[in-house]
């Protein structure tokens, strides 16, 4: 057992990685600075100074340039601090990166990773909170993985970098500072596979990235009244792994999807659509969405603890899929311990 | 020049009690401080009616107090009341006040440039004598939507004041890390716009000399590329100094730190007879009642209602 934080497997990984194959290179505004994107590139500068770089303000201008290189036959890795911010890039990334192979026919396609954080809390407001994995997800040639522990971080890095594929590296802010067992050496989580993050037999609970924390806590507390809940956390989220979800809610016949991100036109919407098509499957309960409402997070902490889902709307919603009024005092109680725009009490802004 | 002082002296002492109460933790939200940065704002301002639009980045409070925005609205923003200049909607990096002519700050960098550049369209359209100022610093040039929007904006010549506070940094790297060892105004020099460089500390020098100019841009001569080189004293973003982190050479701090913009105004004033000592008494007390005033308020200003979240997403008329 080693338990290293998420933050600290990030930056194993990618030193790894450097290390490892010379075609690697790692490029975002602020990677060797004091800060160093959150601690995740902390001291790759100086381990590996000629392949590592600093970057103008300028998303979209080097993101094309981050293509051209995988193109070139390296295999960049660009780092965004905030999600929003690659909205600029979205030209590049979408009508270049995701089409280089497809539009020539399959003749070379384009190995980047494109790493973006999602922010929450803190008053960070209307543009530094967006997660706009479908936007990324919705686009066939991209890849999206969103890992929600320091070991699928570190392993996702991997399979991602050595992907022959753009691949979108989804990370939010709130796990960087958890911790989970990672193995020392170089490893790959696959992509495209769902882990079974708790086994149970009553409903089927589909999240992924940092929402995942929430309903493992969840979790506790349906427990105590009986309530076995079966957790997929699905690691990826293009491609999607469909059999996987499929496979759990025939046991359970129910299904919940808790997805941080606004419902209308969301993967969770894609998930309920694709158990609902599938003739196969018999649901006994319509299944539901636990989502972000359908409007931007403000920047005010009066107004956010009533943006967020916790452990207690997630025990909520199950009560609602199993048609069930469950007991909310516990989990009203622990969720009132906690500052709801914090991700724990050392946090202290402004990021 | 005793309002111009006034002026930043006020956002000086506003932003040093931002900064002395952030730790209480009840500003919960990111603030881009710009002590060092005031003679800027205010000089760029002093032209400017509220007839005139200004649009800003993430280092915005300065901005915004010297275009007219209101000192309250600024505070409980911050403090994420109901009486925020954008109902606590915004947090530090989202401030307007279009009573003022201020039309937004936003946190993408370069996010209001072509959204200037659109209010000087705008203005040119219906034929006000309207300018826009518009407000960046100096990696805002590093973004392509810059030159697209400095290209349109010659090309139609837009009524649009360019001001890139060049502080030498974004975050923690140096310009010269970042861009070509060129002045920044060979860049709007390639964009066809007439440019200059002045001492960003000297707020009488740059409110005297932008006065000429101003009037050039109501009359349609075409947008103008302004570059303030200036320094921002804390760190990049938070309420405290870094220099701890050594990404700022001990002897430039120094430097900029002797040029602070008020202590240049003071020795300005002084040499004109203009300083005293009861002067600087009157403003002192002045400016601290108001700020003051101004966090009291704040902190006793109720949160949005519940009702408020959501409530902006579509405008009915
Ligand atoms: C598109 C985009 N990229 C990156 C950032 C992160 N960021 C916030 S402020 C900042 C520095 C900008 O530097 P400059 O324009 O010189 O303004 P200063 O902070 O020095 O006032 C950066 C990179 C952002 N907000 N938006
Ligand atoms: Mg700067």
């Amino acid at each position: 057992m080693r338990i290293i934080s998420f933050v600290e497997a990030l930056r194993e990984g990618t030193d790894q990685l450097l290390a490892a194959d010379d075609s690697v290179f790692l490029i975002g505004e602020g990677v060797p600075d004091p800060k160093s994107i959150f601690g995740t590139t902390a001291d790759l500068k100086s381990r590996h100074p000629t392949r590592v770089f600093d970057m103008p303000i300028s998303e979209n201008g080097l993101t094309g340039v981050a293509i051209g290189a995988a193109l070139g036959g390296m295999r960049p890795v660009i780092v965004h601090q905030r999600m929003d911010f690659t909205l600029y890039a979205l030209d590049q990334v979408i009508n270049n990166a995701a089409k280089w192979f497809s539009m020539f026919g399959g003749q070379k396609s384009v190995p980047m990773v494109v790493r973006m954080i999602i922010g929450r809390g803190w008053g960070q407001g209307n543009q530094h909170s967006q997660n706009l994995e479908a936007l990324y997800a919705h686009v066939p040639g991209l890849k999206v993985v969103v890992p929600a522990s320091a070991h699928a971080a570190k392993g996702l890095l991997v399979s991602a970098v050595r992907d022959p594929n753009p691949v979108i590296f989804i990370e939010h802010r709130w796990l960087h500072g958890t911790t989970s067992d990672v193995a020392p050496e170089l490893y790959t989580v696959p992509i495209g596979k769902a882990r079974v993050a708790h086994a149970g037999r009553d409903l089927t609970i589909v999240t992924w990235s940092y929402p995942t924390l929430e309903v493992m806590k969840a979790v506790e507390f349906l427990e105590t009244q009986g309530v076995g809940a079966e957790v997929l956390d699905m690691q990826t989220i293009r491609p999607m792994d469909m059999p996987a979800i499929k496979e759990s809610v025939r046991k359970t016949g129910r299904l919940l999807v808790v997805n941080d991100a606004w419902k209308f036109g969301g993967l969770a919407g894609e998930v309920l659509a694709s158990v609902s098509e599938d003739e196969t499957l018999t649901l006994k309960a319509r299944p539901q969405r636990l989502t972000y409402p359908d409007f931007p997070s403000p920047s005010t902490h009066g107004l956010t603890k009533n943006y967020y889902n916790g452990p207690r709307e997630i025990v909520e919603a199950v009560g609602r899929v199993l048609g069930k009024k469950l007991d909310l005092g516990a989990v009203t109680d622990y969720q009132a311990t906690r500052t709801h725009d914090v991700p724990d009490q050392n946090f202290k802004g402004p990021f | 020049m005793k309002d111009l002082y006034y002026k930043m002296l006020r956002i000086r002492r506003t932003e040093e009690e931002i900064a002395k109460r952030y730790g209480e933790q009840q500003m919960r939200c990111p603030v881009h401080l710009s002590i060092g940065q005031e003679a800027a704002a205010v000089g760029v301002a002093t032209h400017l009616s509220e007839k005139d639009f200004m649009v800003s980045t993430h280092r915005a409070h300065a901005h915004y107090l010297a275009k007219g925005g209101r000192l309250t609205g600024l505070i409980s923003e911050l403090y994420g009341k109901a009486d925020g200049c954008a109902k606590g909607q915004g947090g530090s990096m989202h401030l307007v006040d279009w009573k003022a002519g201020f039309a937004g700050s936003t946190s993408i960098v370069g996010g209001t440039i072509p959204v200037g550049v659109g209010l000087a369209f705008a203005s040119q359209l219906k034929r006000q004598p309207q300018i826009t100022a518009i407000c960046i610093g100096d990696a805002a040039l590093e973004e392509g939507v810059f030159h697209e929007s400095a290209n349109f904006a010659s090309l139609h010549k837009l009524p649009v004041l360019f001001v890139s506070e060049n502080n030498l940094y974004s975050c923690y790297t140096h310009l010269k890390d970042r861009q070509p060892a060129r002045p920044l105004t060979d860049i709007a020099h390639g964009h066809g716009m007439r440019h200059l460089t002045l001492d960003g500390n000297d707020c009488f020098a740059i409110a005297a000399e932008l006065k000429p100019l101003l009037t050039s841009l109501r009359q349609g001569e075409g947008p103008i590329f302004l570059e303030l080189q200036t320094y921002r004293h804390l760190e990049h973003c938070g309420p405290n100094n870094d220099d701890h982190l050594g990404y700022r050479p001990t002897a430039e701090l120094q430097t900029w730190r002797a040029q602070d913009p008020l202590l240049i105004t003071r020795k300005q004033m002084e040499n004109k007879g203009l300083w005293s000592a009861a002067f600087e008494k009157e403003m002192e007390d002045k400016v601290f009642s108001e700020v003051q005033e101004a966090f009291h308020h704040a902190l006793n200003s109720p949160f949005p209602e519940p009702s408020e979240l959501g409530a902006y997403i579509y405008a009915n008329h």
